[in-house]
């Protein structure tokens, strides 16, 4: 391990030493190459479930990269966007490579975002210390919903068209101001070209940015506190005589080549549906988005796309449309509140109790089933259905402070459990 | 790792789930079209159809002659001869001659532009569409269509099919009466027997369908080497992996 560690610590010799020093001088560089990347040491026991994070930052990567190129090709204004984005899947060169990643990225990016944060919920991550990287990657979250929101608007078809005009109009349920929020999202009376070019402005330029700086400061106040680790344990607790924790290892080279062997696995899930299932069934790029936006002939079944359903269906679950938007805004917020709902004395689930154990167990089933049930007609069976789990949707959160508090735990490890 | 043997099969179902979806659809059942989408004869007359029954009135406003010429193994010759009717050039787009804005007092709605209509409605939509329409005196065309109801297109291709009829039953349930849908008795013999029109039609559908993602075919064979690729790379990582945790006890 000493072997591998000197020869990446290792400064270069010679001219590029020499050039390595003239930065230093001028600007932290190595300081903070080590401090975030050779010399941040995490825990050795990581388990699949942590390489989430990391591959959230490679979707965003690849979101960036190719968003870029759309953008070069595509043409924000009503009359030209859907036959801009044909354009660019017929005519541009690569132009549908570069296409269905960019779209496929888009659902990847929640597939994966809601996986990193399922994590947090297995470790307790978001426990103390660590509850501002909660609270940043909440807002990263819902930058990120509004960013997919405003980028579904863009190829203009019908789905792009009466989603947006259900979503939007949703505001409209606030009691006085309703209206006027409405008119003030969409600068127009209705959803049109003022409305595309102005989520344009927001898709490729304002919530980018946000998302690019909230990223930067979710990974520097990580970096800050440390990782935490399947066992919840605080590993810098235990060092040894050189200082580095005696359970951790440094992220370069280690959590990056495993992190390598999680990317190159992400990537041909990742391709297998950009080569072979682009529109995953009309999931990912749903079937009337391939008709452009009419403003005479609403589609047969508006449903956002899959990555809000589950909040959609709670949404819907209510009769009342104020309610149902006040619960739908809930849903979406309550997470933020986790680090002060969970009120254990230990972080991982390894430690907790039967009652947090089926707590997580009934709110993964529900979460599904709620996103299920929201590209489900809203009628009969399903409707009572979307009504119990919406119920027991906000009992996890709500009661969280009660069972967590009471639920018997197991004593946690001095060390990490580590099996090589 | 135990973990991550859970993922990985899930992540493959909810693929595999993805990939054979079919449409819902509203009215009577879709017959599945079993188009063959490598099959260049079938694209070929479909191409032809497509020029002489459906481009009258349709555009395909996003394809072009050319692409079409690449990918259906059709000289420049070819294709001005049989498929260029009132393009000049082959870098043209599918365009349609009528105007619009009559076509829309015409029919009540222009015809739509069918670069999509395969992605947008799928093929067994287009298949069951194309050969559902049945005699209904009170329709302005003459006729109407089981899967989509009191459209304003006309059976272009009664011609080839003759013309149909629909038996309905009625059924009464909870004082609510339902038409249900039986099958059809043809009234006038057309041109082409049942099984060379559902094939004059399978064709038309599966051109239909490759219009509209001309790069399907190409992008499924690169997918392959893409995760050869990957798959080549996923080993070398992991012996990297291996090689730099040698020490980590």
């Amino acid at each position: 391990m000493a072997k591998v560690e000197a020869e990446v610590g290792k400064r270069p010799e010679g001219v590029l030493g020499g050039l390595v020093k003239w930065i230093d001088d001028r600007f932290p560089m190595t300081e903070t190459l080590e401090y975030h990347v050779t010399k941040y040491y995490a825990a050795k026991s990581f388990n699949w479930w942590y390489v989430f994070g990391v591959l959230a930052f490679v979707v965003l990567a690849i979101q960036l990269i190719t968003g870029i190129f759309l953008t070069m090709n595509y043409k924000p204004s009503a009359e030209e966007a859907f036959a801009s984005v044909e354009y660019i899947m017929r005519d541009v060169e690569w132009g549908w490579l570069i296409r269905y990643l960019h779209s496929t990225g888009a659902s990847f990016f929640f597939i994966v975002v809601y996986l990193h944060m399922f994590r947090a919920m297995l470790y307790g991550s978001y426990k103390k210390p660590r509850e501002l990287i909660w609270l940043i990657g909440m807002l990263i979250f819902f930058v990120l919903m509004a960013e997919a929101f405003a980028g579904y608007l863009l190829p203009w078809g019908q789905m792009s068209y009466w989603g947006a005009q259900v979503i939007i109009s949703l505001f409209g349920a606030i009691p006085v101001v309703g209206d006027g929020i409405v008119e003030f999202i969409r600068g127009d009376y209705s959803i049109s070209d003022i409305t595309l070019n102005r989520f344009f402005a927001l898709h490729v330029i304002a919530l980018p940015l946000a998302l690019i700086a909230l990223v930067f400061v979710h990974i520097v106040a990580l970096h800050e506190v440390g990782s935490n680790n399947p066992d919840g344990i605080e590993i810098k607790k235990r060092k040894g005589p050189d200082g580095v924790p005696l359970d951790g290892i440094a992220f370069h080279p280690y959590h990056t080549s495993k992190d390598l062997v999680a990317i190159l696995i992400f990537l041909m899930i990742f391709s297998a549906v950009v080569f072979f299932a682009p529109e995953m069934g009309g999931y990912f790029l749903e079937h009337a988005n391939f008709e452009p936006a009419n403003l005479r002939a609403t589609p047969e079944h508006i449903a956002p796309v899959w990555y809000f359903t589950p909040f959609y269906a709670i949404l819907r679950a209510v009769p009342d449309k104020l309610w149902g938007f006040i619960l739908f805004g809930l849903s979406v917020v309550l997470p933020v509140f986790l680090p002060w709902l969970d009120r254990s004395r230990v972080r991982s689930i390894r430690y907790r109790g039967w009652m947090y154990k089926s707590a997580l167990t009934v709110f993964v089933i529900t979460f599904l089933t709620l996103g299920w049930l929201g590209v489900q007609p809203a009628e009969g069976v399903y409707v009572l259905l979307a009504r119990i789990f919406t119920v027991l949707y906000f009992a996890f959160f709500l009661l969280m402070p009660y069972y967590t508090k009471i639920d018997k735990t197991k004593p946690v490890p001095e060390r990490v459990v580590y099996h090589g | 790792m135990a973990k991550f043997k859970l993922i990985a099969p899930l992540a493959v179902a909810l693929l595999l789930f993805g990939a054979t979806q079919s449409f819902a659809a509203g009215g009577a059942a879709l017959e599945h079209a079993d188009i063959e989408p490598g099959n260049v004869a079938s694209l070929q007359r479909g191409a032809r159809n497509f020029m002489n029954y459906c481009s009258g009135c349709h555009s395909a406003q996003y394809v072009r002659f050319s692409t079409i010429g690449e990918d259906l193994e059709l000289s420049d010759e070819q294709l001005s001869e049989n498929l260029m009717f009132n393009a000049e050039k082959s870098f043209e787009t599918i365009n349609v001659s009528m105007p619009g804005a009559a076509a829309e007092r015409w029919f009540g709605v222009a015809p739509p532009d069918l670069s999509l209509i395969g992605r947008a409605k799928g093929a067994d939509y287009i298949y069951s569409f194309l050969k559902g329409f049945y005699i209904q005196d009170e329709s302005p065309t003459g006729v109407d269509n089981t899967v989509l109801a009191g459209t304003s297109m006309p059976h272009v291709l009664w011609e080839l099919q003759g013309y149909q009829q629909a038996v309905f039953t009625e059924h009464t349930e909870d004082g609510v009466t339902s038409q249900h849908f039986e099958g059809f008795e043809t009234l006038t013999e057309g041109s082409l027997d049942a099984e060379a029109y559902d094939d004059f039609v399978r064709d038309t559908v599966n051109f239909l369908v490759y219009i509209a993602e001309p790069i399907r075919s190409e992008r499924r064979t690169l997918g392959v080497w893409v995760l050869i690729y990957l798959i080549f790379f996923w080993i070398i990582a992991v012996m990297l992996k291996k090689q730099i945790w040698k020490d980590v006890k």
